[in-house]
């Protein structure tokens, strides 16, 4: 996400920027009225309209722009180019063109990997690995007179099937699909999904929204024993602002808009939501309703449920709204918590009205260096503890602190390289910290330039109380752009043997470093028990604060040379830091959602009532189980 | 290297490590060198250790002893700093200061004394490896055997010898009267613990937290004595649950990955104490622990008392004992400073894990030659008033008893380089106080001259426990076995089923003598039937249990070997059924129950002098308990016993059917439970 970059300047380079690329899809085509921010009406569009409109990011060919057996953006990933040295090519992000003479050893050292030992990916879908679709032929037909776009394309179906879970993406790139839907359906409005669920639950066709596809609870994946016809309603051309309200600051929205476009929109008016899930570039407003989703900025802003005003969902039993725009009520059990976290299994969310907030006038980056993950822990406590926690406040292991340097471009002159070794010479000699002990917090002011300096003293006055000591900006920016390459990280582990995921937690304070060292510890012994060949990866950081305690987000990941079936190893390692987790304290999860991975948990984490609760919910929205992604529950 | 020793190359038996002998390098060369000599252990995660005065401020700021605290001043009115200096002074009272130049004057002087006392002290070095590497990665337990005082300065003589870090060591509070030695031993790592401090909420805060502290940190290798006391019998002892929930706190709670904890085996040949121990069993009271009488044992320096052999087991993790069988997510509700009493399936599980590390420890107990003599002896002696084994005769039985013990798994240290006969000697006269050979011909030693009939039981029953108890080191290996052979003797037919019951009630009647895992019924029946089957005494089907043509020996053998236990349990049977009254209280009770043996002793009725054992006495009061057959009375009679004569009585006779009592039947018995309802209530 390129978007946050710091002051007034290159803001007014990006409008420019946007104003041109407005002007040139002028030139390309005629005006479509339809796709401007300000229609509010939703009109059946005909099938020829060229969606990848100005504003748009996502087509309905998502396969134009994005891998279909990888993270992101075709244009966009690393690779060893032909003198060895890792370059991520593209234009689309800072780190974009850039060489990184570093990684190519530490992928070396931490995984034992080998250039010579490639696993390449099947280049292409063959057509013939996909089952031809099972179409609902009365359904296919008046769905037809509707005139609301649709597709039964190998292509456009496969894209639909998966998330990013690991076994997913593996599986895609020995060019394995399972059950995928029958039929890709892209409603334009509101009307054109309460028009979809009557059909569907008048054929009886399952329904399975998909929003940006970023999933990482196998929360897309067909149920394989599903024998109706599966229909997947994609949201993506649902994307428009409806409108603006600056007396109120809240914003509404259809559901499809994806989070970069959502700000970058909001910012030519001056405003933003200010949610910065890691996965913004492509998840939509509605899947972060449908899975309680967290944003980095959580702190100023709030998480999904802090912002959201209003939703209407289509169920199949009708459309569920509130019926004003009131801050707060006390009407029973909110019923916006059935909706946020239903994970598709109750219906459609197809509009939202949230808050928004003026742009930061100012934003800085910070870092700070602590002598060790215990210290730094301490830390993130302390300003939880003073209620004084930044935008942003994220604290990395020794591990990642290493990776994050393995992730360093080449710099560019004598100069910078010089001044990176007397920082290092002053942190690890001066300072007396172990360069396998010390850890980084990486920060985010936002907000009046004043504040935002006072603010920094503050927090920087508290970090110094447990030895921490400031690192600069660029590591803290540094820390958050990796944030959105990472994702493009893993196929290149996975062109050379190294597969890997992340997952996350949520633990009280006093149980964070309890459950950080030993589902780490956890991970390394099933690795060698299950006979992984190499040393895993073992890795985390704390990415939230709370007043209670924070979220932790685990990286892991091995090399699988030697291995029969390595997914199957992966996903038992997994699930043993799952089992890790729980017996810890920490949350089944704290924003990616329970889906069908970590649904043999969910009993456990909610109580019987709490389960037959949610059930009796599911049985009268969706008696017929239309929504049949079975997820959840 | 001397003492490498090729002595289990049998393909059946368990593969075990080698052993080294540790004072053979100390008769070459010098002690003070070795004393002074550069001491740098491996440490866990690196963690240097923590000077005392660290941890005793560790323990006194940490959450739960300031929890405890505030609640204790609140229950009881009185102020908290007052309070806080209470805990203080436990702590001061219980502290480890260990130093390492107390340590160093010990390593000179126990050089000096184990070499004069010792032939060999033989050490598996592989298991000092596993440790070492144990060490490193996790908190570790050390989990010695008890049978002697000397087990925990051996134990820190060993460590220090390999360049280990050095134990804390909890030892009783006893210990604590000899003042300087007391002293010593604190300096040398051991800290104080009271014997009861049932009620005292203060204590055992400041005692867990300081236990947990050391171990959470990893500061330093944690060793106590699961059976919580020397064993004077040399049987294993019911492990106590106390210091091991403890220990496994921690895991339990998250607060550190894995707990190691080592079982380590310690054999000696000849054990030091060995008649202090039998006189104590016999009533006549045990010397209080004082310097003035360790000196006083010096004259035990002058003897032989062969070799011991120390063998540091495979160390356990406590997570994987915990895997499947603890949920730790229920810990996770409760903030962690405060105590809570632990629930029914932690202390099940603290408990399976406490007998499966005691069987872990008997397993690797090293047996010599003189244990399978101790057995023979006994047995022939208990047969009738002979003139005593021929020695040829107690050599060839003794290797008949050398197989089959290897047979069933016994870690049995038999010399094969000598002829059966030269080991048979230089057994017996390793242990000439015990045994006496006479035209030869062997036995158990005769008392000396005595004033009273009493006085020469006494004398004869200190020999005859004494010999029990190298008897008793063999036990485990023939226990499950035993118990099936007197199952089959005592079942009134050859039915499995019948067998079964038998086999069951037995285990359960022994369940406070021997170690037998809580809920194995059904895995120790099969361990005994796979044992006596695969050699060849008896053959099992899906209906019966069958003794063979050529097992009858082997039966005979093993039902000897249980039935000194079968008759005391009778005997007390007996007792109370003809002898406790209504004011029987529980510390009247071992007094009252040796006059009643002694009496029957002297007339003659009973075979065994071993019943006089106070242990084994205990012990029947405790499964009486147990069975219900017993009651202990509460308020105004506290302490008084009810006895359930009907139960007894049957009790008595399920014990001792197809057996002919040798003494007089007395009073009117209760007859009217069949033999098959009876086995029901104690199955």
């Amino acid at each position: 996400m390129a978007s946050n970059s710091s002051g007034g300047g290159s803001d007014r380079q990006r409008i420019a920027q946007q104003r041109l690329r407005i002007i040139a899809g002028h030139l390309r085509r005629p005006v479509d009225v339809d796709s401007t921010i300000l229609a509010a009406e939703c009109k059946a569009q005909d099938s020829k309209t060229d969606v990848s409109s100005e504003g748009k990011t996502v087509p309905r060919r998502r396969q134009e722009i994005m891998k279909w057996n990888g993270w992101g953006y075709s244009d966009t990933k690393f690779l060893f180019n032909k003198k060895g040295q890792a370059e991520f090519t593209g234009k689309r992000y800072k780190l974009s063109g850039m060489i990184m003479p570093a990684l190519k050893d530490w992928l070396e050292d931490t995984f034992g990997t080998n250039l010579q030992h490639k696993s390449p990916a099947t280049p292409i879908l063959t057509s013939s690995a996909v089952q031809p679709p099972t179409l609902n032929e009365a359904f296919v037909e008046e769905l037809k007179s509707t005139g609301i776009p649709f597709s039964h394309d190998a292509e456009d179906r496969v894209f639909r099937a998966h998330g990013h879970c690991l076994h997913e993406i593996f599986a895609l790139r020995e060019g394995k699909v399972g059950r995928v839907p029958d039929l890709v359906v892209w409603p334009n409005c509101h009307n054109d999904v309460v028009r979809i669920v009557e059909l569907a639950c008048k054929h009886n066709v399952c329904l399975i929204p998909y929003g940006g596809g970023t999933s990482v609870s196998s929360g897309l994946e067909c149920p394989p024993e599903e024998t109706r016809s599966i229909v997947s309603l994609d949201t993506s051309q649902m994307s428009r602002i409806l409108w603006i309200d600056e007396k109120n600051l809240t914003a509404h929205m259809e559901a499809g808009i994806v989070g970069q476009d959502l700000e970058r929109l909001l910012n030519e008016s001056g405003y933003c939501t200010g949610h910065e899930p890691d996965s913004m570039e492509f998840s939509s407003l509605g899947g972060w309703v449908a899975t309680r989703a967290s944003g980095m900025k959580k702190n100023i802003y709030g998480n999904i449920e802090d912002l959201v005003i209003r939703v209407k969902m289509v169920t199949p039993q009708g459309v569920i709204e509130k019926s004003c725009l009131g801050p707060r009520m006390s009407t029973g059990p909110d019923i916006h918590h059935f909706i946020m976290g239903s994970e598709g299994t109750l219906g459609v969310v197809t509009e939202v009205t949230m808050k928004i907030r003026p742009m930061p006038e100012y934003q800085k980056y910070g870092s700070v260096v602590f002598p060790n993950f215990e210290q730094g822990v301490a830390c993130l406590r302390e300003v939880a503890k003073q209620r004084c926690a930044p935008a942003s406040i994220r604290l990395m292991d020794n591990e990642q602190f290493k990776f994050g340097h393995a992730l360093k471009p080449q710099v560019s002159s004598m100069f910078t390289s010089f001044l990176d070794g007397l920082k290092t010479f002053y942190i690890t000699k001066f300072k007396g910290f172990d360069p396998n002990c010390l850890c980084v917090a990486t920060l985010l002011f936002e907000g009046h330039r004043e504040k935002v300096l006072q603010h920094e003293k503050q927090v920087y006055d508290i970090a110094a109380q447990f030895g921490g000591l400031a690192a600069g900006e660029d590591n803290g920016q540094r820390g958050y752009m990796l944030t959105f390459v990472i994702a493009y990280l893993r196929d290149l582990g996975m062109d050379y043997y190294v597969i890997g995921e992340s997952f996350e937690t949520s633990v009280p304070w006093d149980r964070v470093l309890d459950i950080c060292r030993n589902v780490k510890l956890r991970i390394i012994q099933e690795c060698k028990d299950k006979g992984v060949q190499f040393q895993p990866l073992a890795s985390c950081r704390a990415t939230q604060t709370y007043d209670s305690g924070a979220c932790v987000y685990f990286y892991f990941a091995f090399n699988y040379r030697g291995l029969s079936d390595p997914v199957h190893v992966f996903e038992e390692v997994e699930h043993a830091a799952r089992e890790e987790i729980l017996a810890n304290g920490g949350s089944l999860s704290h924003h990616h959602g329970v889906g069908k991975l970590r649904k043999e948990w969910m009993r456990e984490a909610v109580s019987n009532v709490g389960m037959g609760m949610l059930k009796s919910v599911k049985d009268y929205v969706d008696p017929n189980n239309i929504f049949g992604n079975r997820n959840l529950l | 290297a001397a003492c490498r020793t090729l002595y289990f190359h049998n393909p059946m038996l368990k593969k075990r490590d080698d052993f080294e002998d540790v004072l053979e390098e100390r008769r070459n060369s010098s002690d003070l060198r070795y004393a002074l000599r550069c001491y740098t252990p491996v440490l866990y995660k690196g963690v240097p250790p923590c000077k005392s005065s660290m941890l005793k401020s560790m323990v006194l700021q940490s959450d739960q002893l300031h929890y405890v605290i505030s609640q204790v001043s609140k229950e009881t009115g009185r102020k908290t700093d007052e309070v806080q200096e209470e805990a203080s002074a436990i702590l001061d009272e219980m502290a480890h200061c260990q130093q390492l130049s107390t340590v160093r004057f010990f390593a000179f002087t126990l050089s000096k004394v184990f070499k004069s006392l010792f032939r060999s002290i033989c050490v598996n070095e592989e298991g000092i490896q596993r440790l070492q590497q144990a060490i490193q990665e996790h908190p570790v337990v050390l989990l010695p055997s008890h049978r002697s005082y000397m087990d925990f300065l051996l134990m820190s003589y060993l460590l220090y010898t390999y360049d280990l870090t050095l134990p804390v060591i909890a030892a009783g509070m006893d210990f604590m009267g000899m003042k300087f030695v007391g002293e010593m031993l604190r300096m040398s790592g051991a800290f104080f613990i009271r014997r009861s401090f049932g009620g005292d909420k203060l204590y055992w805060a400041v005692f867990s937290e300081y236990v947990k502290t050391m171990l959470k940190n990893g500061f330093a290798p944690v060793e106590f004595f699961l059976e919580g006391t020397r064993s004077r019998t040399s049987k294993s002892l019911t492990p106590k649950l106390g210091l091991l929930n403890i220990a496994m706190d921690p895991f339990l709670k998250g607060e550190v990955f894995d707990v190691s904890v080592v079982p380590v085996s310690i054999s000696y040949e000849r054990i030091l104490e060995e008649t202090l121990y039998a006189r104590e069993l016999l009533g006549i009271p045990k010397p209080k622990e004082s310097t003035s009488g360790l000196f006083k044992a010096r004259k035990v320096l002058s003897e032989d008392y062969g070799s011991i052999h120390v063998y540091f087991g495979q160390p356990v993790s406590v997570r994987s004992l915990a895997e499947g069988r603890v949920n730790r997510r229920q810990f996770n509700l409760v903030p962690r400073h405060i105590p809570g009493k632990p629930g029914e399936d932690i202390h099940s599980f603290v408990n399976d894990s406490a007998y499966k590390l005691v069987r872990a420890q008997e397993e690797n107990m090293v047996l010599k030659p003189w244990v399978l003599l101790a057995s023979l002896l006994l047995q022939n002696q208990a047969a009738g008033p002979k003139e005593g084994l021929p020695l040829d005769e107690l050599t060839a039985q003794a290797v008949w008893l050398r197989d089959l013990s290897r047979q069933y798994g016994a870690f049995l240290h038999w010399p094969d380089q000598m002829t059966p006969s030269e080991v048979v000697s230089s057994s017996l006269s390793l242990h000439r106080g015990l045994v006496r050979i006479c035209e030869g011909k062997v036995q158990l030693a005769d008392p000396h001259s005595a004033a009273t009939p009493e006085e020469k039981l006494l004398n004869q029953a200190v020999i005859v426990l004494s010999c029990a108890s190298y008897r008793n080191q063999a036990l485990h290996v023939f226990l499950r076995p035993a118990l099936l052979a007197s199952a089959i003797h005592t079942a009134s037919s050859t039915q499995k089923q019948e067998v079964f019951n038998s086999f069951s009630f037995l285990r359960n009647m022994f369940s406070n003598e021997f170690i037998l895992c809580p809920g194995a019924t059904v895995q120790d029946f099969e361990e005994a039937s796979y044992l006596l089957v695969k050699t060849g005494a008896v053959q099992v089907s899906q209906q019966e249990v069958v003794v063979t043509e050529g097992g009858h020996r082997t039966l005979a053998f093993l039902i000897a070997m249980l039935d000194p236990f079968l008759q005391g349990y009778q005997v007390v049977c007996r007792f109370l059924c003809e002898e406790a009254t209504e004011t029987l209280t529980e510390k009247q009770f071992i007094p009252a129950v040796r006059k009643f043996i002694i009496k029957h002793l002297l007339a003659g009725g009973l075979r065994y002098a071993e019943v006089l054992s106070s242990d084994l006495q205990k012990n029947s009061l405790a499964a009486f308990l147990r069975l219900g057959a017993v009651q202990k009375i509460k308020g105004v009679h506290q302490g008084t016993l009810k006895v359930n004569k009907v139960m007894v009585n049957s009790l008595e006779d399920t014990l001792g059917k197809k057996r002919a009592l040798c003494y007089a039947p007395g009073g009117n018995r209760l007859r009217f439970l069949s033999n098959k309802s009876q086995m029901c209530l104690f199955v």
